[in-house]
Order: C-alpha cells, then sequence, then structure tokens
C-alpha cells in the first residue's frame, strides 16, 4: 500500500526534475504501445522526436509549430492560476481568427501593416468575448465553466464553417470553402536572414512571445492583479477575506486566456495561411493545456514546454508521411505526459512511501 | 502495579507509532479496567488521537501490542475493533450530512437490519439513554449535540465494552455536558468502560476514576483522579508552570467611548447548512473586551464575515465612529481601523501555499502600512513584506522552521501568532477575532490570551468570539450569546456566571 | 412520425448509458472528465471486436470490457496518487483521442452489422407504441433497465447508501471503516464500462464504420447531463431524450429543407446544453444537497 504524508519542506529540484522524468517515461510507456500495436518502435520514435531536429529548417519549423501553442498557453496560465478550468481556448482561437480574418477582409486593397497590429487588437478582442461567455454565465449563475467553454468549441468549429461556406466565401474559389485572400496588410512575413534566407516556414510572428512572456511573468509576479489571481485559485476565502473580487478576476482571467487564444490565432493564420478557412485550428486549443502544465504554469516554462510539444507534432507528421502513423498518435503522448506531471506534483507535495498491508 | 480487584479489559503495550519520521506514538502502555472511565489526557499534538485511532483499527501500530481480554489482537480496520465492541464518538464525528440518522446509522451497522427493525431499536437505545434522535431527520438539520447524540446511539447500538470518546465536550453547552456526564456515568455501571479524551482538567476530575497524560508522543505519568489537583494534572501535561495571565488595566469610563454599535443586522443564510442571522444588537466601547459565546455553528461564521464585510448588507447595521459601514468592503473598514482575525487560519485569514511575507501583503495591500501610492496599488513589492513580515515574525515569537517559509509550514499555534500579530500590527482601533486558541497549544494561547489583554489595556476594542466559556470569562469585560443566528442582551461578566450563559447556549 | 420517435430513442442511447455511469462515480465523490474519451475507447474496441469474432454482441462486451480498463488508467491516478480529477479527466480523454486514432486506422473503410432488434412478444403487437418502444437492440433495453436499477440501487439498498456516504463525507466512511479508494475505484469502473458499452452503441447501432473522434461530443454532454440532471437517475433518462431530440433535429432539418443552414442545427445539442446548465443553475443556486460534497475532492488517507 502507497502511504502518503504531507512533506513540511518542499523539495524545488522537483520543479525541474519532474517535467523532465515525467517525458521520459511517457516516451517509455508511448514505446511500449507503438510495439502493442506492431508499429516499428525505434523507427517511429525516431521520426517523432528525431527527426525534427534533423534540418535546421526543420528546428525553425519547431518554432513556427510551437508559437500557437506558447501563446494559448500563456493565457492559459491565468486561468488555471485562478483555478478557472477554460478548456474551450480552440474556440476562442476559432473566434478570435475569424474576427480578425472578416476584419482584414474589410480592407481588401490595404498593404499598411497598422491593418495587422488591428488584426491583433480585434482577434484578442474577439476571443475574450467568446471566452466571456463562459465567465459571465459562472459569475451571475454559477455554471461550471469547464462545459460552457468546451461546449463553445464544437459552436465555434461550425460556426467558422459556415462563414467560410457561406457569407466569405471567394467566389474565384472554385467551389473550396475559402475565403478570398489576406490584404497584403495584413499577412505576417517570412524571415528573410540577411545572408542565409528563409529558414523554413519561420515569420516573424514569433518575436511576439518575446514580449508576451515577460509580460505574463511580470504581470502575474510582481503586481496586485496577478498575486489575486494566485490567492483566488489557491484559497478563494482567503481571496474574499483580502476583500478581492472573485467576479472581476474570474473574468479578468477568462478575457486573458481568450484573447491571448485569440492572438495566437490571428498570428498563425496571418503568417501560414493568409486566408480564412473551415480548419484554422488543428487542435491548438488542447494542446496548450498540456503546454501549460509541462511548463509548470509559468511563462518560461511553457516557452519551453511548447517547443517540446511542438517537437513531437512536428516529428508525427513526419511519422505519419513515412510510416503511415496516423498524427493522432501525439494525443498519447500528450495524454501520458499530464499523466505523469499530475503526479509529480503529488510526489512534490508529499512524501510517498511503500508499506506492507497488515 | 497490578491490582487485581477488577479485570483488565484492554491492556497496551510499548505502542509505537510513526509518520514518516515523525515520531506520534513512543512505545506507549495503558491499560483499562471493565467499567472503568479512564481519561486520556494532553495537549494538542500529544498523540492522543493517534493512540485511539490504534485501538479503532484505523492505525496499524509500528510496534507493541493490543490485548483486549487478554488476547493480542490484530485490528485490521473498524468492523474488527467494531466486533471486539470497541465503539468511538469522533470529536469531528464521522456522520454523512445529506444522509438520514437511520442511513447513517444503518451504514456503521455490521449486522444487517430491515429499516423498521433498526428504527425500532434507535428509538428503544435513545429511550433507555436518555439520548433524544430523531431517525427520519437529514444529518445536515441536526444541532451539533444531536448530532453527538447519534454517533453515541450509533456506537451504543452494537453494545459495546470500550466506548472511547474523543473531545466529546468541545462543542456542547454546560447543560449538554451535564447530560453527556449522565449517560457516561450510566454506561460505565452497566460495566462499559470509557476512555475518555480531553485536555479540560476540571472535567477528568469530575468523570473520571484514573488518568493517564500524554506529553510529546510519550506516556508522562497514570495517575487516579482523586488524589491529584488540577493544577499539577496541568503542570504534568504541558512540563512547566503555567503562567497566570496578568490582569488588564481599565479605562476610565468615558462618553465618547463608544467604537462600534450594530443595529437589527440581518444576513440570510448563504445555503441550507448555514445560519440565518437575525436582529443581531450590541454595542462596544474602546478599552473593552466583548466576548461572544456560544456553540459552533450558530451563527459565529456568519456574524464574522458580516462584521469584517465579506458579506454585505444595509448601510446602518454597522456603525463605526459615527460611519455607517454595513456595507462597506472589508478593505474599506481596514482603513477606518479594523481588524479580522477569522477562526480558520488555513485558507481563510492565510493561504497555506503562498509564503508568509505574501500572506502578510494579504491584509496590508492599499493599507496605510504601505505608503498608499498608485505604484503600490498596482505592483506588489516583495522587499515591502518581507519587511513586514519579519516584524510580524520578531514581535509575537512566532517560530519559523527556515527562513520565509510557506505558511503552511508553520506549526498551528505559530500560524495563529502570526494571524494575529499581522492584526496586531496594522496598528487597529478595533478587532474582531473569532476562536483564538482553537487547537492551539496552550504556550501560545497564553502568548495570545495574553496580547488580548494588553491589546484592551491600550484602550483598544476587542470582539472575542469563542466557544471556549473559560477563555470568555477570562478575557471578557462584558459577555453575548449566540444561538441559531440569534444574540443575547449584552450583560456584564460580573452579572453573569456560566450556567447562565450555558443556558442562553442551548436553545436549541 | 413513428420512425422520427424510434430515432429519437436509439439517439439518446449513447447519452444515457454513459450518463448513468458518470452519475454513479460522481455520487461516490470522483468528477472523471474522460468519459468522451471512455467512450471513445469503447467505441473503437467493439468495432474491432465485431470486426475480428463477427457477432455484435462481442461489441457490446468489448466495448464495456475496454471502457473499464481504461477508468482503470484515470482510477490510478486520482484515486490512488491523488492528483487533479479535473485535468486527469482530461488528459484521458486526450490520451484515448490518439490511442483510438491509432487503433482505429485498420478499421476505416470497413461496415460492421449492426445488433439485431429484438421484438418483445406481445409488447411489440401494440399498435404504434409497440413498434416504438419494443422492436429494439439489447443495448437499449438494457440502458433502460439500468437506469431504473440505478435508481433503486441508490435509494434502497445499502451498497447505494454506502456509496452516496462515500461522496458525501470521505473521511468520516473511512473513520467508520469503509475503503473509500476501492468504493471509488469501483464506482469509477462501473462509470467505464457503462460509457463503453454508450461508446459501443455508436458503431453497434447508429453509424456503422469508424471515423476518427466518431463519439463527437456526446461524452461531454453526458457529463452535462448529469448536472443537468441533479444526480437523479429519472431525470437524467429525461434528459437523454430531450438531447437525443435536438440530435436528430439536424437530420430532420435536412429532409425537410428547412431555411437554416445546416451548421446551425448542428450547433442546437451544444447550444441547448448551454442553455440547460444555466437554467439548472438558476434552479439551485441556493444550496443543492444533491451535489455530492465531497465531488472532486482527493481523498487523503491517514489525516
Amino acid at each position: 500500500m502507497l502511504i502518503f504524508t504531507p512533506r513540511t519542506i518542499q523539495s524545488n529540484h522537483w520543479v525541474l526534475i519532474g517535467p523532465l522524468i515525467s517525458i521520459i517515461l511517457t516516451i517509455i510507456i508511448g514505446a511500449l504501445i507503438f510495439k502493442m500495436l506492431n508499429y516499428p518502435v525505434t523507427e517511429s520514435l525516431y521520426q517523432v522526436f528525431i527527426s525534427p531536429f534533423s534540418r535546421v529548417d526543420r528546428i525553425a519549423d519547431i518554432l513556427v509549430k510551437a508559437c500557437p501553442l506558447i501563446i494559448i498557453g500563456i493565457g492559459l496560465i491565468f486561468c488555471f492560476r485562478a483555478n478557472i478550468w477554460n478548456i474551450g481556448a480552440e474556440g476562442q482561437f476559432i473566434i478570435g481568427t475569424l474576427c480578425a480574418g472578416s476584419f482584414a477582409l474589410l480592407f481588401p486593397e490595404n498593404n499598411n501593416h497598422i491593418l495587422l497590429l488591428s488584426m491583433f487588437l480585434v482577434g484578442f478582442l474577439g476571443g475574450a468575448l467568446w471566452a466571456s461567455i463562459p465567465a459571465i454565465l459562472k459569475i451571475k449563475l454559477n455554471v461550471n465553466e469547464i462545459l460552457v467553454s468546451l461546449m463553445l468549441v464544437y459552436v465555434a468549429m461550425l460556426f467558422i464553417d459556415f462563414i467560410v461556406r457561406g457569407p466569405l466565401r471567394d467566389p474565384m474559389s472554385f467551389g473550396f470553402p475559402l475565403s478570398k485572400p489576406y490584404p497584403d496588410g495584413a499577412i505576417i512575413s517570412k524571415i528573410n536572414f540577411p545572408g542565409i534566407g528563409y529558414l523554413g516556414q519561420l515569420h516573424y510572428g514569433i518575436i511576439s512571445i518575446l514580449f508576451l512572456a515577460p509580460f505574463s511573468w511580470f504581470l502575474i509576479n510582481r503586481t496586485l492583479p496577478g498575486f489575486q489571481i494566485k490567492v483566488f485559485g489557491s484559497a478563494p476565502k482567503a481571496s474574499s477575506f483580502a476583500g478581492f473580487n472573485k467576479n472581476k478576476i474570474t473574468l479578468g482571467v477568462l478575457i486573458m486566456s481568450g484573447g491571448m487564444a485569440g492572438l495566437a490565432g490571428v498570428i498563425e493564420v496571418s503568417a501560414n495561411m493568409g486566408q480564412l478557412q473551415p480548419e484554422v485550428s488543428f487542435g491548438y486549443g488542447f494542446t496548450a493545456i498540456i503546454v501549460a502544465f509541462l511548463g509548470r504554469l509559468n511563462p518560461y516554462g511553457v516557452i519551453i514546454a511548447g517547443l517540446v510539444i511542438a517537437t513531437a507534432k512536428l516529428g508525427a507528421d513526419n511519422a505519419q508521411m513515412i510510416l503511415g502513423i496516423p498524427k493522432v498518435v501525439t494525443g498519447i503522448f500528450e495524454g501520458i505526459l499530464l499523466f505523469f506531471l499530475l503526479a509529480g506534483e503529488t510526489i512534490q507535495n508529499y512524501k510517498v512511501s511503500l508499506k506492507r498491508n497488515s | 502495579m497490578d491490582k487485581k480487584n477488577s479485570k483488565t479489559l484492554l491492556k497496551a503495550s510499548g505502542l509505537t507509532k510513526k509518520f514518516g519520521s515523525f515520531v506520534a506514538n513512543d512505545s506507549i502502555n495503558i491499560e483499562i479496567k471493565k467499567g472503568e472511565i479512564h481519561a486520556l489526557l494532553g495537549e494538542n499534538g500529544a498523540g492522543k488521537s493517534t493512540l485511539v485511532k490504534m485501538f479503532y483499527g484505523l492505525l496499524a501500530p509500528d510496534e507493541g501490542n493490543i490485548k483486549f481480554n487478554n488476547k493480542i489482537i490484530n485490528l485490521l480496520n473498524p468492523k474488527f475493533a467494531r466486533a471486539m465492541g470497541i465503539g468511538m464518538v469522533f470529536q469531528h464525528f464521522s456522520l454523512f450530512p445529506a444522509l438520514s440518522v437511520s442511513e447513517n446509522i444503518l451504514i456503521s451497522l455490521d449486522e444487517k437490519l430491515t429499516k423498521k427493525q433498526l428504527e425500532k431499536s434507535i428509538i428503544n437505545t435513545s429511550k433507555k439513554w436518555g439520548l433524544k434522535v430523531s431517525p427520519s431527520k437529514k444529518v445536515a438539520e441536526l444541532s451539533v449535540g444531536e448530532q453527538q447524540r447519534v454517533e453515541i446511539v450509533r456506537c451504543l447500538l452494537q453494545k459495546p465494552k470500550l466506548l472511547i470518546m474523543d473531545e466529546p465536550t468541545s462543542v456542547l453547552s454546560p447543560q449538554e455536558i451535564v447530560n453527556l456526564f449522565k449517560v457516561l456515568k450510566n454506561l460505565s455501571k452497566s460495566g462499559c468502560s470509557i476512555l475518555y479524551i480531553s485536555h479540560k482538567l476540571h472535567e477528568i476530575k469530575e468523570i473520571a476514576s484514573k488518568v493517564t497524560i500524554l506529553k510529546s508522543a510519550k506516556v508522562v505519568d497514570t495517575m487516579e483522579t482523586k488524589n491529584v489537583s488540577t493544577n499539577i494534572l496541568a503542570e504534568k501535561m504541558v512540563g512547566k508552570k503555567i503562567i497566570r495571565l496578568k490582569a488588564k488595566k481599565n479605562l476610565k469610563k468615558l462618553k465618547s467611548n463608544l467604537a462600534l454599535s450594530v443595529n437589527n443586522l440581518y444576513r440570510f443564510k448563504k445555503n441550507q447548512f448555514g445560519v440565518t442571522l437575525n436582529n443581531i444588537n450590541f454595542t462596544i466601547d474602546y478599552g473593552q473586551v466583548l466576548g461572544i459565546a456560544g456553540i459552533a455553528g450558530n451563527g459565529q461564521v456568519e456574524l464574522m464575515e458580516a462584521l469584517s464585510g465579506e458579506t454585505l448588507g444595509k448601510k446602518e447595521e454597522i456603525i463605526f465612529e459615527n460611519k455607517s459601514i454595513g456595507n462597506s468592503k472589508i478593505e474599506y473598514r481596514r482603513q477606518l481601523g479594523i481588524e479580522f482575525v477569522p477562526e480558520e487560519r488555513n485558507n481563510h485569514a492565510t493561504v497555506p501555499d503562498l509564503k508568509l511575507h505574501e500572506n502578510t501583503f494579504l491584509t496590508f495591500f492599499g493599507y496605510h502600512i504601505f505608503n498608499k501610492s498608485f505604484f503600490n496599488k498596482i505592483f506588489t513589492n516583495p522587499k515591502l513584506s518581507i519587511q513586514a513580515s519579519k516584524q510580524i515574525e520578531k514581535k509575537n515569537d512566532v517560530r519559523c522552521p527556515y527562513d520565509n517559509p510557506l505558511a503552511k509550514q508553520l506549526s498551528g499555534g505559530n500560524l495563529q501568532k502570526f494571524v494575529i500579530g499581522r492584526a496586531f500590527q496594522a496598528n487597529p482601533k478595533l478587532v474582531i477575532i473569532s476562536q483564538p486558541t482553537w487547537g492551539v497549544d496552550i504556550g501560545a494561547a497564553n502568548i495570545i490570551r495574553q496580547k488580548i489583554l494588553n491589546l484592551a489595556s491600550m484602550g483598544k476594542a476587542i470582539i472575542l468570539i469563542s466557544q471556549d466559556l473559560d477563555e470568555i470569562f477570562e478575557l471578557s469585560d462584558s459577555i453575548g450569546v449566540i444561538s441559531n443566528g440569534n444574540l443575547s442582551k449584552i450583560k456584564n461578566k460580573k452579572n453573569m456566571t456560566p450556567t447562565q450563559v450555558g443556558l442562553l447556549m442551548g436553545v436549541s | 412520425m413513428e420512425s422520427l420517435l424510434i430515432t429519437i430513442l436509439v439517439t439518446s442511447v449513447p447519452i444515457l448509458l454513459a450518463g448513468t455511469g458518470e452519475l454513479i462515480a460522481e455520487k461516490s465523490g470522483v468528477l472523471n472528465l474522460g468519459v468522451e474519451g471512455m467512450m471513445l475507447t469503447g467505441a473503437v474496441a467493439a468495432l474491432g471486436s465485431v470486426l475480428i469474432f463477427g457477432n455484435p454482441l462481442a461489441g457490446i462486451f468489448f466495448g464495456a470490457l475496454a471502457g473499464i480498463l481504461i477508468s482503470l488508467i484515470f482510477s490510478f491516478f486520482t484515486i490512488f496518487l491523488m492528483t487533479n480529477q479535473v485535468a486527469t479527466g482530461l488528459g484521458l480523454t486526450i490520451f484515448a483521442t490518439g490511442l483510438t486514432g491509432l487503433i482505429g486506422e485498420p478499421f476505416v473503410g470497413k461496415t460492421i452489422s449492426s445488433l439485431p432488434k429484438i421484438e418483445i412478444i406481445f409488447l411489440s403487437d401494440i399498435p404504434f407504441l409497440g413498434s416504438i418502444f419494443f422492436k429494439h437492440d439489447i443495448l437499449f433495453y438494457l440502458s433502460i433497465l439500468l437506469i431504473i436499477a440505478v435508481h433503486f440501487f441508490l435509494i434502497k439498498s445499502r451498497y447505494g447508501i454506502i456509496i452516496r456516504a462515500v461522496g458525501d463525507n470521505h473521511d468520516s466512511a473511512h473513520s467508520i471503516g469503509y475503503p473509500v479508494k476501492i468504493i471509488r475505484l469501483l464506482c469509477v469502473g462501473f462509470g467505464g464500462m457503462c460509457a463503453g458499452m454508450g461508446g459501443a452503441y455508436i458503431p453497434l447501432v447508429l453509424t456503422p464504420h469508424w471515423s476518427e473522434g466518431m463519439t463527437a461530443g456526446k461524452g461531454w454532454i453526458a457529463l452535462a447531463l448529469v448536472v443537468f440532471a441533479s444526480w437523479l437517475p429519472f431525470r437524467l433518462l429525461l434528459g437523454a431524450l430531450i438531447f437525443g431530440g435536438i440530435t436528430i433535429l439536424q437530420f430532420v432539418g435536412q429532409a425537410r429543407g428547412w431555411p437554416f443552414p445546416s451548421q446551425f442545427l448542428n450547433m442546437l445539442p451544444y447550444l441547448v446544453t448551454i442553455i440547460a446548465l444555466s437554467i439548472i443553475s438558476i434552479k439551485t443556486r441556493s444550496g443543492n444537497t444533491l451535489v455530492p460534497s465531497s465531488l472532486g475532492k482527493p481523498f487523503l488517507e491517514n489525516n
């Protein structure tokens, strides 16, 4: 029988070692699953985890893939720290993208990047608006935010599908469900390194992370609103004792994470697609939940976590092309990883000892 | 040592229990005779609960053995203990609020009865011992006293040979205690042994014939209660002489001494487990300690929330120095000079997972203590809060395991000293304190009580909400009693006796 | 009309089954957000086993078994390692979505035979009602019987009371000697079994071939349904039927050429879920005893 005794002294090294051990255990278990399902184990693992590093442009693509995950993940930190379970970032991503995209298409001839900047704002607001639905229902009626935010993902998916097949469909798209291409002012260009040229799909959108991560870190660790979020998430009664307004906190964190998800969508689509289509996100909103946890709800941690997960995602794409393994396989790794990360938290807080069952 | 005048029912030899590196019980020897009321005395954390949990099969000893009727027994779980004839009434009860009384009893009985048989035997047992319970009611609807009766009836239905009672009187009014003692004495006459856990000395003298004293996981002594004074018991329990509190100085009565007045305060209960506060009226002067007595769950939590501003009402309900603050938020009330110490240290007064200095910030943010510039309203400044928490630690003898710990890493007594110190640090005019010494060791409790008296001597007003009648009488100038959401008339302590207060407590 | 009602009934079976299982798990105090994942697992197991054994009844068995097995992962982490139930349940769904995608890959494009209909003698001859209620597959009848059984089990039986007790106050249950963790393990396992069968119902009766994520949010709706039903079995049944009705509105709309874009009709189940949750929250805002008090809280022994 396992015996748990609360630790009086926190073992700080777990903060770093925990995620590392989790990743190793995840790979081992993943390998066993491949083995059981008769996929070539070493080959698969090579494709998933190593092949993305095999060329410089592929490494650059890891950054590209990680970009939306990191931005959404940083936003989710606010919610999860406040113990608000927003699992609908996927929907907020879609709506943010849709709002910004529709906005861009209002100015078909524009080639000024002020348009792009306003799209960031519109996208943020769109995502925030979508996330404020579960916030308001929770505040006013005490409705569970988990279920509402998730239901809104399905609604958002169907809604963008309707828009690009209906009102915003490009008449020149030969029946494909695509909007008109964005005007030049709405496009994020690829980075042209002097002397090297383009590296994969690497684009200027990446730079946003350099602002968002320190900004979020500062907000959480050095400001009153950040303090309120931590207190509210850890001990709601203490938060009311301090005089913090729980409704403002709930709305605030959901707006923050919804807005960031929307922003991530704008960057992703403006950099990589340049037009609206029914599928703008490929589960980024859900994967970002894992990223936030793997990053231990710390903005800098989320950057590393985003890169790790993006590597596996790209690797899975390779594995699909080369070995015919469906790329949903990353879900297996993500799920197991989350299990181990959570178990690691228990080990961080409790001393676990094995005891004979007398 | 072994007098053969009566038979031994339970004998524990060399019982040791460790949790990790922490030794909770260190080779305990104890012997309980048939029909004896045996008291187990000790401070919080002395190891009383651990010991009786081993007798009830909830914990397995690491070393030593338990003999019951001269046979070594191995209690795998409470079912085994019950089958042997050991019953236990828990301090915080082991009831299920959402289930009815009879459902509660049904699932703790190991023999299988039909619903009718069960209700019949519940009623029979409750009549036989004078323990009134109503089988069809939900436990959530019962008062604390009734809940305890349910627990006792539940045990008695199993016809126990040994009944363990863990701090049974901490939730009862004096009258209810009298009734409980009657029941216990009758039980003992009928041949049932009772292991009575308490830290209240006069109770032990009154009810028990023998007492075993635990201190820091070890047995200090076992003695006949006849031959020993409460003072000696106290010293054995604490391990040193107990210092008496210095009485407070009384201020001259001034005309404009009024600090706070509460007028027709009304709060509807938040949920069905809550209590509605009804028409609460009182005033308090500076330099005074107002004690509010009452059994837990009679509206103390709700009163605290209304006074602190965690729940808001009409403006005129609460007036502090001519300002109507019934609808003002807690941070505004703090700015006026009122501080609060709620009854729950963890999760309410502090955030266990945050550092101590961050917990300082919990009540100090936007406070005059940090000069309230725009900067300090938006940004947190660890330097300021670390400084403040160091001061509090120093002034109040808060002992930390190491520098800058998390709140949860402090012991109960030290955390309580911190919480109270934090309130006093703000130099308040009025402090409202709820259950300041609940679950705190005697040393820390004495420090806290002395601080309260000193503060009143300095001309501050203190409202003390406590279930500990001794504490109320020791510290207060005037006393009121809260019962089922109603507050009695406030009277001067000199015109009140514990019995009167007890009568007011037990209106339910 | 007749065929419409029949379609409503069979459409509600998966969420009814999954909801029944989750209701028991939640009554014992465990919030398992992995219902969607457990349903997917049941679906893929059912499909695979029918392809291997050729018998749709094998699909029920293996669907249920797979549901139980995958619920064990959740139980191991939440009950024995005390991980956060919300996050772990989410992880289970993510994990199962990937796993079933991998397992289901070889099944793509293959079609299985459906569960046979069983006509109940005499009853199925009743005009109108007979063909609506008494000409169904075995899992349909089972789901109805199960929810009735659960109702009486929770109120009347000793074990039902014990489960409610564990969900109400796990510390009390522990201190009078009940093995809280084992009881929860069993309840979550029951939840897994029901979700597995609910998932199995989809390929066995509704759409007889595999597609990734074919449960399309039914597990989440089942979770919402338990809240909507205030943990009362018969209200769960009613809720499942309402959702069955809403789900098939889209087919009706398409068939009759309603002037709404199909996407809006497809949104209805999700929107109605949100509305239903809001309505039930208004009704129970002033404290609800039906919510198991320990729901979602980890249980730490020796405390």
